[in-house]
């Protein structure tokens, strides 16, 4: 590993490039029931689903997204078991690789939210062939009074703020849609220490 | 189709303009075609991470066997190939190591293919090889994969387009902003300066960074080539003070 001599802190590395994920992780990442962070069927389960679409509006076939929440109660956690699961541990994270429509689908719990005065939100990344570096973004669970003094939706113009609220669905589910470019664009998300 | 000097040409002209910080790839890199209509063209938005992304996801015993980090062990035989071990460390931006944490890698067979029902490139696939591996870094961060070495692979991204060989990864923290999914490279390959996505890292220092490099302590007499790469996710906020002079600012 090279020396960093331009930075103050000699501690301080320089993080490593991301790369895109390619065509060819299916048969790798996605595994059995690593969309299900509950059973199907479990008491309070809802559905969180969407559609990945490119900057011209067509979906995406081969993108895959991450999840991480808290449960119910506002609690992040922290246990193994999300590689394996045995159906009894709530493990907070999940994976699901979209279908050859663009579509994906989480069976989860709504979260509570972890702090005071911030609104509920589930933690998502995405990946995909032709997007070269992960994306993060969060989407908000919908009809939240909190969604008002949000500190992340406030500082956001107006009209893009409600890229990153789910919608409640007639069934009951939660929908969010990706769209990595163009009209509705998904805000993304950079945090500090990211670099360029 | 484009012709690889046409796709040369435009990475050169890219590189001109790019500058010394930029540690990450661009996410418009035309020259990678498929990039184009999938990378955002907003900034993106600069935020304080908050509750859940603080806290990755933990991945313990019950999920990885230790069996998972040998790609040759295979029912039935072993796979084509010149055997190699992948030894590094995964550690954070302030140089600890990232500990007990998940590592998961997928790459092609000998020949260039994938198991991938999509790869349709026409080389044998090893009935002997998946190519799939995951393990759990140790305390020092550390982690090792027993595999064969990838060859590259053509791709349609323009005329007579070749991937150089590589292996993917797929990496975690202790911050779930600390995600990552990259591809390491073998060294010395002439294919690095033709590829889009290899080149979409605009500098060369930070190119380099995702070049394994021949390590002779690692090799074993009569089994296997050793190869060592270390990953450096990006730094955490948990403990972490935004430096009030600005001295901090190429971090943010």
């Amino acid at each position: 590993m090279e020396p960093v001599m331009s930075t103050p802190d000699p501690q301080q590395l320089v993080p490593t490039a991301g790369q895109t994920i390619g065509p060819f992780y299916g048969f790798a990442l996605p595994y059995e029931r690593g969309h299900e962070l509950v059973p199907p069927g479990t008491p309070g389960a809802v559905r969180l689903h969407g559609t990945v679409l490119d900057g011209a509006g067509v979906p995406v076939p081969d993108a895959m997204l991450e999840i991480r929440q808290a449960d119910p109660s506002g609690n992040v956690p922290a246990v193994e078991g999300s590689l394996r699961r045995d159906g009894t541990v709530f493990t907070g994270w999940g994976r699901c690789a979209v279908d050859p429509g663009g579509r994906y689908s989480f069976t989860t719990v709504e979260p509570g939210a972890t702090d005071e005065g911030s609104a509920p939100f589930f933690a998502v990344t995405v990946f995909a062939r032709g997007l070269l570096n992960r994306l993060f973004t969060r989407a908000y669970l919908p009809g939240e009074e909190r969604l008002e003094g949000d500190r992340l939706l406030s500082g956001l113009e107006p009209e893009r703020r409600g890229t990153l609220v789910a919608s409640r669905e007639d069934d009951g589910s939660l929908r969010f849609d990706v769209r990595l470019q163009g009209e509705g664009e998904t805000v993304f998300l950079a945090f500090p220490r990211h670099g360029r | 189709m484009d012709t690889q000097a046409a796709i040369s040409g435009e990475i050169d002209g890219i590189h001109r303009d790019s500058d010394v910080e930029e540690t990450q790839p661009r996410l418009d890199f035309a020259p990678y075609r498929s990039s184009v209509l999938r990378h955002p063209t907003k900034d993106l938005h600069h935020a304080d991470p908050e509750g859940v992304e603080l806290v990755a996801p933990v991945f313990g015993h019950s999920d990885v066997d230790p069996l998972e980090a040998d790609l040759t062990l295979q029912p039935g035989g072993e796979p084509i190939g010149e055997r190699i071990r992948v030894v590094g460390r995964v550690l954070d931006g302030d140089g600890r190591p990232v500990r007990g944490q998940l590592v998961e890698v997928w790459q092609a067979n000998a020949a260039g293919r994938y198991i991938h029902k999509r790869d349709q490139h026409h080389a044998p696939l090893d009935p002997h090889f998946t190519g799939v591996g995951r393990c759990l870094t140790g305390d020092d961060g550390s982690y090792s994969f027993t595999t064969i070495k990838p060859g590259p692979y053509p791709w349609r991204n323009h005329e007579n387009a070749w991937r150089p060989a590589h292996i993917h990864f797929s990496l975690f923290g202790s911050e779930f902003t600390q995600r990552m999914v990259t591809q390491m490279y073998f060294p010395g390959d002439p294919l690095f300066p033709l590829d889009p996505i290899l080149q979409a890292v605009t500098q060369q220092s930070a190119r380099d960074r995702l070049v394994a490099r021949y390590d002779h302590e690692v090799s074993e007499h009569e089994w296997l080539l050793g190869l060592r790469w270390d990953i450096v996710l990006t730094g955490t906020h948990a403990t972490w003070m935004e430096p009030s002079d600005g001295a901090g600012d190429e971090h943010a």
